[in-house]
């Protein structure tokens, strides 16, 4: 069953349409993320959940019930604000008592719940200190223990981690993991960092300007991209890019030389994920190294070939300005249509290690 | 990084220290001129009276009208009923509109707020007759209601304005999280935004009773009862066209001053910024 649906959703802020026909169906009990480049309509496609803002066209609805016209208090949905939102001028246990005061909660029962939440979060030591006094990773649990005291069906994150430090945004990325699995609640979630989504999603959709580009569990959408965009989109670093043509029982690009896949016909993209890149003295691809990130003993390099830039990974030394050659390890090639708007292929899956 | 030389730092003492006395000169002035027996103006430079006596303030406390009224403190009395109405009524009315302004969208909306700064371009004294008139019709001539709507509506445009440009700077988020906890538009504004706003209403305020207090043409053309005087009007008495008494005149500027000291020290700690610190980010 599907516990939230979206059917046809168009959005527009005066003459800039920032969604563009949205059909989504999220499952009861799912940690769902949408992903894309900010202005992508994410966060539009979040606040219409939520019910601050009204969409032009398309229908949400809620276990079948449409629910455009419901005001956001009766949604019985929770958000978590990329800024936090806390209410400065009240305690953190005011904070997450204050929508279960709004609906008239019995006292007993706000109090059970605000110190159920606290535990749960950790808060329990900070009760009755301010926001200032909070540190952001606090303040981060602060704003979902409000969503969690409230026991709303939905929850709605709006780049919840995006101003915490790395290290903090790792670690309340593994408390997110946890409270999904403990609360059992469908979660929604935008973010623009792939590497939360990779991690967090049960599924996750990939937005592109106001269009869904592709829906499916992070690691069938990282072997099996749809399109030219999702492949880019994920994976770090980004999937190389060659334009190609084929040519009997070959595939020929600029410089380049591949075994043509049963699926290619004339012009082509060729994908190649820089991990199934190997620098070394062999291979189809030649070129000069421009930059190196090097992680420790492996990392990726940066190469100018006649095809255009390529990254690939290296393991031991290499040096800026080396000439290297580049090996595909087996068959690694995806292909998209020239303009990149289809996937034609993808390297079979029983392959990866 | 460097700080400032010593010779900068001698410089800029002496600098503020003759700022200082330039305006505390006239001030302790009228100090001088309460505290002197005489009621003329003594022409001397020094600030520092010659002989000292509290017989001014005793006479300008204790005026009596002609039933045998206690003057003063009816004028008091009628000088805080009309700026604290005036505060209490402009603020209300403020408060929400600026909300309104800030926050929706409405037809008119930009004309309303130009046509309340236009208003503000007219000297008050422009006022003066279309204000007699309009108390006339209603009856409203020589009473405290009066005024303290006169008041009120013209301390209203300055008012909007601060407030909205107040409002304008508090994060949206707060308010959306509001409703998402299911506050109603009434309780958004009531429990979030009117206690986040608290620095603003305080200067708001301020600025309200002060000019009410402090007000005098409105008040001498609108008010003919002398028990019901406000104390600019009180202490204007005492300038006569044949005579000036200098000492009441001096004793009364200082005791009326006193109550707008005190209400800026009380609502001084209220004026304190970083209010919504710590609400939204880091």
């Amino acid at each position: 069953m599907s516990a939230v649906k979206l059917a046809g959703i168009r959005k527009s802020f005066g003459d800039n349409e920032i969604v563009k026909g949205v059909d989504l169906e999220i499952h009861t009990g799912e940690f769902l993320v949408m992903v894309g480049p900010s202005g992508c309509g994410k966060t539009t496609l979040l606040r219409l959940i939520a019910g601050l803002e009204q969409c032009d066209a398309g229908e949400i609805s809620f276990d079948g019930q449409r629910v455009n016209e419901v005001p956001p208090r009766d949604r019985d949905v929770g958000m978590v604000f990329q800024s936090y939102a806390l209410y400065p001028h009240l305690t953190v246990r005011e904070n997450l008592a204050f929508g279960l005061m709004l609906r008239k909660l019995p006292p007993a029962e706000i109090t059970t719940r605000v110190n159920e939440a606290a535990a749960l979060l950790e808060l329990s030591a900070l009760l009755d200190r301010k926001p200032k006094a909070l540190s952001g990773g606090q303040r981060q649990r602060v704003a979902m223990g409000r969503v969690i005291v409230r026991r709303p069906k939905l929850f709605l994150f709006d780049e919840p981690l995006s101003n915490l430090d790395t290290s903090l945004r790792v670690a309340m990325r593994g408390e997110l993991a946890r409270l999904h699995r403990r609360l059992g609640v469908t979660m929604l979630y935008v973010t623009h960092d792939q590497v939360e989504a990779m991690t967090l999603a049960s599924r996750v959709a990939v937005f592109n300007e106001g269009v869904l580009q592709q829906l499916g569990p992070p690691l069938e959408l990282y072997h099996r991209p749809a399109n030219r965009f999702v492949a880019t989109f994920l994976g770090s670093p980004s999937m190389n890019i060659l334009p190609a043509r084929r040519d009997g029982a070959l595939l020929k690009g600029e410089g380049f030389t591949l075994p043509a896949p049963a699926e290619a016909a004339g012009e082509l993209l060729v994908g190649l994920r820089p991990q199934e890149l190997r620098i070394g003295a062999e291979g189809p691809f030649s070129g000069e190294i421009e930059a190196v990130e090097r992680l420790g003993f492996d990392g990726f390099a940066f190469l100018k070939t006649a095809a255009g830039p390529l990254v690939a990974r290296f393991e031991g030394l290499v040096e800026v300005g080396q000439t290297v050659r580049v090996q595909p390890l087996g068959d690694a090639t995806h292909l998209f249509t020239p303009d990149g708007t289809k996937a034609l292929r993808h390297p079979p899956a029983e392959r990866k290690a | 990084m460097k700080g400032p030389s010593k010779l900068q730092i001698i410089l800029l003492h002496v600098g503020l220290t003759v700022m200082c006395f330039a305006t505390l000169y006239p001030v302790l002035w009228v100090v001088k001129m309460a505290l002197s027996p005489s009621q003329t103006l003594s022409l001397t430079i020094s600030p520092i009276p010659e002989a000292v006596t509290l017989d001014h303030f005793r006479e300008v406390l204790a005026s009596f009208d002609a039933q045998g009224r206690w003057l003063f403190g009816r004028q008091l009395l009628s000088s805080l009923v009309v700026s604290g109405a005036t505060t209490l009524v402009g603020l209300a009315l403020a408060v929400t509109a600026a909300y309104a302004l800030s926050r929706f969208r409405f037809p008119g909306k930009q004309m309303g707020m130009q046509a309340l700064l236009v208003t503000q371009m007219f000297p008050a004294t422009l006022m003066l007759v279309p204000l007699y008139s309009l108390l006339q019709t209603l009856h409203l001539l020589d009473s405290l209601t009066g005024l303290v709507l006169v008041y009120a509506t013209s301390s209203l445009p300055f008012c909007v304005w601060m407030l909205k440009g107040y409002f304008d700077t508090l994060p949206k988020e707060l308010e959306e999280a509001a409703i998402m906890d299911g506050a109603s538009p009434f309780q958004v504004f009531w429990k979030v935004v009117l206690p986040l706003a608290r620095p603003a209403l305080a200067v708001t305020a301020l600025f309200s009773f002060m000019t009410a207090w402090n007000e005098f043409i409105l008040a001498a053309t609108l008010l003919n009862d002398a028990s019901l005087f406000t104390l600019p009007v009180a202490l204007q008495r005492y300038v006569g066209e044949y005579k000036v008494e200098w000492g009441h005149f001096a004793a009364g500027a200082l005791v009326v001053s006193a109550p707008v000291m005190a209400l800026f020290f009380a609502l001084q700690k209220h004026l304190v910024g970083g209010l919504t610190a710590g609400g939204v980010k880091g």
